[in-house]
């Protein structure tokens, strides 16, 4: 559902993913680990549209059409989100309204009709369960002083209200306490489907083992430099991140 | 220049010949004097221009450069007859170029202590009192265009509201200004005069017929008693072709408290300036103001706080949001005098570009002269944060409803602010209509 060929991408000039190369089949959860400054969140934001960003080679294929040729909002109505390592917070926009407003804008994309008030209040307050989300969260305006755990949870909350086919979540551990970290690892793992494909992108190995991914990928200086299944993660939290990087790839 | 000045000044002069010629019905002798007094004022200073410190960034010349005569009676305001201002519910004074319309006035729902009179009936049933009042706040010796409008002051509203009353209507001052053969000024005076431990809400509207050319120069005197809470709110809709320069002057007493909103959202260009005096011990102002400037627009918000007494708080926010070439200026003053210790006072003013070729100018501008007082200030001018843009793109809003979205979310901070449920919904309704025109 997801071909990523010979992605090449620079900001200011600067090149920061050097081809990568990444297939995800519908249903398949895979992960993306790597060091700080590697280029994971790059590749998060390229996915979703960001044109800050400048594709200097390769192409992305997203169930058949070209990513790459999309508007950041297109590709969210065909489906594709993108949890944010950095939640935005907006001012003077209520949670409510612009979940509202991105459901049915993502809805009338589709040809169907604005979803009705009654039944979007309920599609709401179950998610909000799922994730344990403070009722009071609803009603503030979207992120603006929430904590950062809560902002997290924001993003979750909304991956489950918008309920996308391909759902990228970048370092959503980070910020997370313990508790936390097991909420939203089980929202997660409740919205998994053969339907829905994941991309999990995390510094460290403990929400993988929360979300069981089925593929691990090492992404390091813009380069996949490793892929295998889950034990990978545990190597990786054994041996750290530094060693990769004296050891001649390819 | 020179000579546009001259050209303005003689207009002025010849229009106050034929305006006394006109005669107004009895005019008391202090009204006479005062009159010849400022339209002397008039003569001797002319218009500022931009060499004048505080008309800096505007330039009166396109003002200058029009004959202005004298408004006539006229009900040729279809054209008007479905403006929103007319739809806000409660009792109101409609004045149509400068002259009351009894057909669209409705004093219904006041009780009968509380006082709403045209000028002209009020110089008719209580000259003494307005004698009393009228140009103590506003002092024509001040600013040019309250001479202006002394000078020519015949027409406009007295509000005067009992000790202890406590008004659930808001009352509504609307002027219009709708079609003539030629370029016509108009001059409202407005006294406001609450009394103490009452609770009242006014609204002031200014509006005006597309394409027409007119000035509106509206003097505002508000005096709000000991312990009274009073809502004001100046609703500025002129015209694309109307100038606006609308003076506002309050003067709190003891423990009052003012809710002050501006709001300008027509207008070819305007100005306010805005004087508000803490003249007793514990009272407090609030001041918002939201300007929307499209088109060549150019929208100047003078406003000055002063500081008279000891243990008074004001709060000032002013937010404006430019398309197009829009200018906007914002000048807010706040002067602390030495008695006033315990000052604790804060201004910011907010602006966002939408367009390349907009333009604001922003100064703040404290003078302190007690020691013991908290003064602060902030001012900003920014574009839409791409950051911001981006996050509601990627939940699929498209690019423009986002921008919008993020418009409206900084306005409605503003507009949020009022006390009146229907006016709030319409200016919220307006601001939705206005981001629709504003491009990409
Ligand atoms: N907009 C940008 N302009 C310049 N450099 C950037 C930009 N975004 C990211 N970078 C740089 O690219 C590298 C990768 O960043 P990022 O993708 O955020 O890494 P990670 O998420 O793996 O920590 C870092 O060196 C970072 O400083
Ligand atoms: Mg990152």
């Amino acid at each position: 559902m997801l071909e990523i060929r010979n992605l090449h991408v620079s900001a200011n000039n600067k090149p920061i993913l050097r081809g990568i190369t990444l297939t995800l089949k519908k249903g398949e959860v895979h992960s993306i680990m790597g060091p700080n400054g590697s280029g994971k969140s790059t590749l998060a934001q390229v996915l979703a549209g960001r044109e800050s960003y400048e594709v200097t080679a390769g192409e992305i294929m997203y169930d058949g059409k070209n990513l790459l040729d999309m508007a950041p909002e297109d590709r969210a109505r065909e489906g594709v989100f993108m949890a944010f390592q950095y939640p935005v917070e907006i001012r003077g926009v209520s949670n409510m309204y612009f979940l509202r407003a991105a459901l049915n804008s993502i809805r009338k994309y589709r040809g169907e009709d604005d979803v009705d008030a009654m039944d979007f209040l309920s599609l709401v307050r179950n998610k909000m369960k799922l994730l344990q989300m403070d009722d009071a969260l609803i009603n503030r305006a979207v992120n603006e002083g929430f904590s950062g755990g809560e902002k997290k949870r924001n993003e979750i909350f909304q991956l489950a209200v918008l309920e996308p086919r391909l759902a990228i979540l970048d370092e959503t551990d980070s910020g997370l306490d313990i508790d936390a970290l097991k909420i939203v690892a089980e929202g997660v793992n409740a919205l998994r489907s053969p339907d829905r494909t994941f991309l999990v992108i995390t510094h460290y190995q403990r929400l993988l083992n929360h979300i069981v991914p089925d593929f691990v990928h090492v992404l390091a200086e813009g380069r996949i430099v490793l892929s295998g299944d889950k034990s990978l993660a545990f190597e990786l939290e054994e041996k750290g991140y530094s060693w990769l990087e004296k050891e001649p790839v390819g | 220049m020179i000579q546009a000045v001259r050209k303005e000044k003689d207009q002025y002069l010849a229009n106050f010949a034929e305006f006394e010629r006109q005669g107004t019905g009895p005019v008391p002798d202090w009204l006479q004097q005062l009159r010849k007094a400022s339209i002397l004022r008039v003569a001797e200073y002319g218009f500022p221009t931009t060499r004048d410190e505080d008309w800096k960034y505007t330039n009166l010349a396109p003002l200058s450069r029009t004959a202005f005569g004298l408004a006539g009676p006229t009900r040729l305001y279809d054209q008007l007859s479905d403006h929103w201002l007319l739809g806000l519910p409660g009792p109101r004074l409609v004045f149509v170029n400068g002259f009351l319309s009894s057909d669209l006035s409705r004093r219904d729902g006041l009780p009968d202590s509380v006082q709403v009179q045209s000028l002209s009936e009020a110089l008719t049933h209580a000259p003494d009192l307005v004698g009393r009042h009228v140009g103590k706040y506003a002092d024509p010796d001040e600013h040019a265009f309250t001479a202006l409008n002394t000078a020519f002051m015949k027409e406009g509203s007295l509000v005067v509201v009992p000790p202890g009353t406590v008004l659930e209507t808001p009352i509504h001052l609307i002027y219009l200004s709708t079609g003539s053969e030629h370029p016509f000024a108009v001059h409202p005076r407005n006294l406001l005069l609450i009394g103490a431990n009452s609770e009242v809400r006014i609204v002031e509207g200014y509006a005006g017929q597309a394409g027409v050319a007119y000035f509106c120069n509206p003097v505002t005197e508000l005096v709000a008693g000991d312990a009274s809470n009073v809502d004001h709110y100046t609703i500025q809709a002129e015209g694309d072709k109307g100038f606006h320069i609308g003076t506002l002057r309050t003067c709190q007493e003891r423990s009052s408290s003012l809710r002050l909103a501006s709001f300008d959202v027509g207008g070819s260009l305007v100005r306010h300036n805005l004087t508000v005096t803490l003249d007793g011990e514990g009272a407090n102002a609030l001041l918002h103001g939201l300007y929307l400037g499209a088109s060549d627009q150019l929208i100047d918000n003078h406003t000055r706080i002063e500081h008279v007494k000891a243990h008074c708080d004001s709060r000032e926010l002013y937010k404006g949001i430019l398309t197009d070439s829009s200018r906007a200026v914002f000048h807010g003053r706040i002067v602390v005098s030495k008695g006033a210790q315990k000052t604790d006072s804060k201004q910011t003013n907010n602006n966002l570009l939408l367009s390349n070729d907009c333009l604001v100018n922003t100064k703040p501008q404290l003078e302190i002269y007690a020691d013991d007082v908290k003064c602060t200030h902030g001012a900003t001018i920014g574009r839409l944060e791409e950051e911001s843009l981006f996050y509601l793109r990627s939940r699929g809003i498209d690019k423009q409803a986002a921008a919008n979205l993020l418009t409206y979310a900084f306005a409605s901070e503003i507009v949020s602010q009022v006390r009146i449920g229907d006016l709030r919904n319409q200016l919220d309704r307006f601001l939705f209509a206005w981001l629709g025109h504003v491009p990409e």
